[in-house]
Parts: C-alpha cells; structure tokens; sequence
C-alpha cells in the first residue's frame, strides 16, 4: 500500500512524502489538523494540507527564529510569541533562564491541544511556569500592548489563511507599539522563490519598513518548506543584528544547537544577489 | 411568508433546466455562451458566461413576465410581505425612478428630506414633480443628517396639504431610522402615499431586533437595494409595493426606462438571495449584528474614535437605530473621516464604504469574518496612534438648507450659462453637485448657490472627496441659469 501526503508548492510543483499511519486528524473553528508518521520526516504536522513541521528538520526554524534574536538583545526579560502554537519557538525560548515570561498567544486551541499530545519533541516547554498561554487572535491581543516586551517572535502561518492579519501594516504597527525602546522583533517571512510566495515576502517587507526604523532579512535551508529556501525578518528600535551580536557572550552559554551557530548567524544575513534585488525594489517604493 | 415555498428559486431552476436542454443558440447575445469571446470566459469562468442568455418562452421575460419571472417575484413579495414586488436590473436607483415616478408627476408636489439620493432628485428631474423639502435634523456632535421628525412633517403637511406623497430614507446610510409607523398614519391620513427609499435596509425583513421595515410599516412602496445587504450581484434590487398601489401602473413606469434584455445572471442572483435570505437570514442578520456589537466596543475601547449606535435613541428623528450600520466618528482624532477613509484604503489595505467629514462607514454584511474586523479595530488604532492630530480648525458636517428658487426640471433644460464656480454664489444652478459616496447633493438643479455652499465644496475638494455631478469634471466651472 503506497500513501502519500503531497502539499502544492506551487500549481505546478508539489512535495510527497510517504506516510506511514495517520495520527490525528481534527477540524477546529480555524483549520484542519493532521499529523502524520512519516519513514523520512518522522512525525508531521500539516494545517489546511500544508505542512508546518516535521520532527527531522524542525529544529532548523525553531534555532534560528529563537538564537539569532536573543544572541543580539543583551537583556531579553519580557516575550512575546504570536502563533506556535506547536511550541518550538517556547522550547528554545525556555533554555534562556534570564527570561521572565514567555506570552503564547495561539488563535487555535486545538493545535496546542494536538501538539501537546502527539508532538512532545516541540510542545515539550509549554507547561513550564514561565509560559502563559493566550488563546486569541494575535492582531487582538496586540492591540491593547505598549511598551511591554523586550522581544516578540511572530511564528505565523502563510498570508493567506488565519494568518493573513499577521502580515498586515496594523499588526507590525502594533507590534512596534508593543516592544520597549530597545526592542526586536522576528518573523517568519515566507520564501523569495516561487512567485506567489515571494510576493508575499516583499509586501511583508514592505509593510514592516513602514512600521520599523530598521528591517534586514535572514535566511535557512528548511527541506520541507517550498523550494527549501526561507527567510525571518529582524526588526529593531535599537540593536543591530551583526554589529550588535555578542558572540562570547552567547557562546559562553554553551548551549546545544544542531543549526544556529554565531558564525552562521553572520553569515545568515547575506542574501543572494536576486533577494537583495527583491528587497531593494521595495524600498526604493518608499 | 410560506417557507416551504421559499425553497424553491424558480428563475436559478429555469436556467439550470435551460442549461440541460443544450439548446443551439441562434440569438442574442452575441458570444454565444463564450465561444465567441474566450478571453471573457477566462476572465469570468464558463459557467457564468453560459447562463448569460436573453429571454425566451422557458425563462420568461422581465418586461412581462408570465411564468418563472413572475413566480420569482410573486415569492419575492411574500418573502419581503409586501403585496407585490418587482425585480429590477438597473440598481436601486431604477427602482426609486420608478417608485417616485409612478406616485407623482409634472407639477404634482413630493415632500422629502433634502438629503435624499441624486436617484430621487434625477427623478424629479425627469417627470417634473416639485420638490418640497422637510429640513432633516441634524445631530450637534456628529454632524450627521437624521431622520425625518415627526413634528417638522406635519408642519409641511400643514403647508403642503396637497402634497401626493411623502418620500423617507430609513435607514439613513449611518443606520438613522424614522418613525416609520407614523409616518404612515400620517400620511395616510392625507391621503398621501408613502416612499421608502429602503437601499440600506433589505435586512430589516429578516432580522430579528431589528428597526421596522417599510412594508411592515404599512408604508405604499420601497426601493430595497438586493446587493447591498441582501447579497446578490451588483446593480440587482428590487421594488416593493403595497396594497394602495396599483401594481400594473407601476409596472408600465418601470418599462419606460428599463432594459428589455434583462440579464439573468442578475435576476437569478435576486432569485437565489431572496431564498437565502428567507431560508437564513434571521441567523446571518444576527452574526452581523453580533459583529458589528464586538466591532463598537473595540473601537470605542481604542479611545479617541466614536462608534455609534442605539445610544443615539431620541424617540423622533432618530426613532431606531440600525445596529448592522457600522459608524465612526473621527473628528476628535483630529481628522476628517475622508482621511481615515483613504489612509484605511492606502495605508491599510482596508476599503469602507466610505467616509465624509466628520465620520466613516465600514460595510458589514453577511459575508464579513471575525478576523477582517480585527484588522479595521486594529488599523484605526495604529491610525490614531500614528496621524491623529489637533482637531482645531476641522469643518463639520452641517446641514445647509436649500434655497429652491424654480423645480429641478425647469432648472436642469433651462437656458445656462457656466461661469466659475467661485463666481457663482447667487445664480441658480442648473446641475447637479455630490460626494460620492454618498452621493447626497451638495446642490441640486433649481437651487440658489450660496457662499456657505462654495466654501463646503472647497473644503470637500482640498479634504480628497469625490465630487461628482457637474458637466466640468474638474468642478471648477458650473452651469447656472440665464436669468
């Protein structure tokens, strides 16, 4: 018996991967739940039949949404997490002890539900005390916050479902709102390559040079997600993301990690020529 | 209302049995069913092209109609309990055309309120009623007209006893509502026949804790704007018409000015709302309103911005309120609503219905999420937080009473001359000057201009309104009368 679950990178090109057995399979108010084992992936979490994480290659997003920020911020207390409801980005966040609250806010209780059952390797932190969990739209909860958080990490989902507020001018707007003086703020920031996405990725960029004094873009390798080639957005009231980033100091917490290194977090801001083109063309708009 | 026969959609099931028959088309229109225009179908799909067909014997005529037509409006009319309604193919102004036409004509006197749409006044326009205006109240803070008061109508009654009929816009677009029931007795009483421009109210007929409808007010016809709040496709509404009325008479006007080749993607679009709204609309109106409640109380949460509704009750001119209407008022934010409305639009991503000095219009309907109501919330936030200002030195809205010196039909065919329109204050005006949206007049043919008329109209212009009207696009000239 072959079983396979494909997800359309594009309307001509898609991802298959073999699956072994379904593990769950769930509709909430927002979207539809599977998770999958898969022999090459491990355990998936697909939403609305894309694919959000595999167990083999998920620490990849979760180290470099996480490291890159908190290696540059000398003083992080105060976070704020809007999606991630898998709780990867809590995992990572959990191994800094200067931290004092994590705020997870998720639209969908379910997926938290569903991660906290069949997802232990990510939703392993969200129990901890520092964690509190708001189940509410983002752009919502955002909304009434200033001058509250040292760094807000926004794990969305694409633009183009439940997510499509996170990528609007009012919400990066309100985020700015939120942040202390010194402040970050990292997202997810969609693919440069196939078209749709990589329009997605310029309006994004687009919306938050309105909103931030400054905006650079980073990149990953992630297998899964299309064309393997993904991009975070790092924006800032203060610190700059290499002038700014303490190597000894970060290193000096001998933390574990299988991607991030500071090396690599240099080298991470170096974008291919035609990204840089992609990104330029829309500053020049301004 | 029969709900059982609401099931049914007589014109969609014509068309669908149409569709089987794979009949070979040897008439109009011309694309054939999109094979003669291939680019047109990928643009709207072969589905929609293929229903574009004209009338024949098994899909009626809506000229006369005698079959799947008229049952769709005989369904219609009980849908909406009036005793016979009309589908109509040239938007809601046709229908108003048509309701105000079949109740006056040349020299016959209609009482109004001067803020009614250009439909109305085009309609005076064209069959020579004279206009006699009943100064609409107008709210202190907000600046916006309200509804018609019950006393400043039997003043007018007084003055006006020969008067045919009285014409109301309930609800207003800000979701003001009059005294409708009243009004009626009223009118009645004089043996004056009652209008309803009712463009904004299709849902009044299927919500629940709603304001009054026209016909259940026993109002004689109402002009119900379909694709606004009822969800069929543009340009198709709908005129209702009660027991006073005779229905064939009404009819005759109607064909005066309307198309006969009706297009039936529009008169399925009534066919299929009109069940939908009688199936479900109780349970869709309610989500809007629950919507439109959560949406006040963000936005008057943010502070600075003003979301009205119920509060506003004064028992006359503002008799009820529509709470579907979603109102803000701007101009403690130091800001005209014109300028929330296209900073929403540029800035945001956001389009409201629209917005007009002192206050804007966000349109919920049965088809808003949760999720797009927290971007407008979020928007005017980030709004207030980023451009709101001092406010000192904002016009309000106000209403300024019409000086009519001859009918808008004598006006607009007389002999005119344009002149700047800085140079105008004085003549008679001979065209008509609006905002649009609304599309309220500023001026209307046979009124006086004055200099309080011109600074208005400037301030509109310099704030990024829409004016429309004059035969100048640019409005710097208008046409006044030789006198």
């Amino acid at each position: 018996m072959e079983f396979w679950f494909s997800e359309k990178h594009t309307k001509d090109v898609k991802l298959s991967i073999r699956v072994d057995k379904q593990v769950y399979s769930g509709k909430s108010d927002y979207q539809r739940i599977d998770i999958f084992d898969t022999p090459a992936f491990g355990r998936i979490l697909v939403l609305d039949g894309y694919l959000m994480l595999t167990e083999k290659d998920e620490f990849i997003y979760h180290e470099m949404i996480t490291h890159i920020p908190m290696a540059v911020h000398p003083n992080v207390k105060d976070v704020l997490v809007i999606g991630a409801g898998d709780g990867g980005v809590v995992r990572e966040l959990c191994r800094y002890p200067e931290i004092e609250r994590i705020d997870l806010v998720e639209i969908d209780e379910e997926v938290i539900a569903a991660s906290k059952q069949y997802l232990p390797f990510t939703a392993c932190e969200l129990d901890n005390e520092r964690v509190h969990i708001y189940i509410q739209d983002g752009l919502k909860f955002i909304r009434r916050k200033k001058d509250e958080y040292d760094l807000i990490i926004v794990d969305s989902t694409d633009p183009f479902g439940p997510g499509e507020g996170l990528f609007s001018r009012e919400f990066y707007g309100s985020c700015y709102k939120a942040l202390h003086e010194d402040g970050i703020m990292v997202n997810q920031h969609e693919s440069p390559f196939y078209e749709q996405d990589a329009l997605a990725m310029q309006r994004a960029h687009k919306r938050i040079i309105e909103s931030f004094p400054f905006s650079r873009i980073y990149q990953a390798h992630i297998p899964t997600y299309p064309s393997g080639h993904w991009l975070f957005g790092f924006s800032t009231k203060k610190y700059h993301p290499l002038r700014d980033l303490n190597e000894a100091r970060w290193n000096a917490r001998k933390l574990a990690t299988k991607y991030y290194t500071t090396t690599l977090h240099r080298g991470a801001f170096y974008l291919p020529a035609y990204v840089e083109e992609m990104l330029k063309d829309v500053e020049k708009e301004r | 209302m029969d709900l059982k026969a609401q099931e049914s959609a007589p014109i969609y099931e014509a068309l669908d049995r149409f569709g089987k028959m794979r009949v070979v088309p040897f008439d109009v229109p011309g694309h054939k069913r999109g094979r003669g225009n291939p680019e047109l179908v990928k643009l709207l799909g072969e589905k929609c092209v293929s229903m574009d067909v004209n009338s024949m014997k098994p899909l009626d005529n809506l000229c006369h109609p005698v079959s799947v037509i008229r049952d769709a409006e005989k369904l219609a009319a009980d849908a909406f309990g009036a005793e016979n309604a009309f589908l109509m193919v040239g938007g809601t102004t046709s229908a108003v055309q048509s309701m105000v036409m079949s109740a006056v004509q040349a020299g016959q006197k209609i009482i109004l309120p001067r803020n009614v749409h250009r439909s109305v006044m085009g309609a005076l326009v064209l069959c020579g009623a004279v206009p006699v205006y009943v100064n609409p109240e107008c709210d202190a803070k907000l600046g916006i007209p309200l509804g018609m008061s019950l006393a400043q109508l039997k003043r007018t009654i007084e003055c006006t006893p020969d008067a045919k009929a009285i014409l109301v816009n309930n609800p207003t677009y800000y979701g003001i509502c009059s005294d409708l029931r009243s009004i009626v007795r009223l009118a009645h009483e004089h043996n004056m026949l009652v209008l309803v421009d009712e463009a904004h109210g299709t849902h009044l007929y299927f919500g629940e804790n709603l304001p009054v409808s026209a016909m259940a007010a026993g109002a004689d016809m109402a002009a119900v704007s379909m694709h606004k709040s009822g969800g069929s496709l543009t340009q198709s509404s709908l005129l209702l018409t009660g027991p006073r009325v005779n229905a064939d008479h009404v009819r005759q006007i109607i064909n005066l000015t309307q198309t006969t080749s009706a297009s039936y993607l529009l008169l399925s679009s009534l066919d299929i709302s009109r069940r939908n709204l009688a199936l479900r609309g109780r349970e869709a109106f309610a989500g809007v309103c629950e919507l439109a409640d959560y949406a006040r109380g963000e936005i008057n949460d943010l502070g600075g911005w003003y979301a009205f509704a119920r509060e506003l009750i004064n028992g006359d001119s503002i008799f009820d309120f529509d709470s579907t209407k979603l109102s803000v008022y701007t101009l403690d934010m130091g800001l005209a609503g014109i300028e929330v409305y296209d900073l929403l639009r540029d800035e945001y991503d956001i389009q409201i219905e629209f917005g007009d000095l002192g206050n804007i219009l966000a349109y919920l309907s049965i088809g808003d999420r949760k999720r797009d109501v927290e971007r407008l919330v979020s928007a005017l936030s980030e709004i207030g937080r980023l451009y709101a200002k001092d406010r000192t030195g904002m016009m309000e809205n106000e209403y300024i009473p019409p000086v009519v010196a001859v009918t808008p039909q004598f006006a607009f065919y007389a002999p005119k001359r344009s002149l700047p329109i800085e140079e105008t204050a004085g003549y008679i005006c001979s065209e008509f000057v609006m905002c649009y949206p609304p599309g309220i007049p500023i001026l209307a043919p046979g009124e006086r201009v004055t200099t309080k008329i011109l600074e208005y109209i400037a301030y509109a212009k310099e704030k990024g309104c829409q004016l429309t009207g004059p035969e100048d696009a640019a409005i710097e000239r208008l046409n006044v009368l030789v006198e």
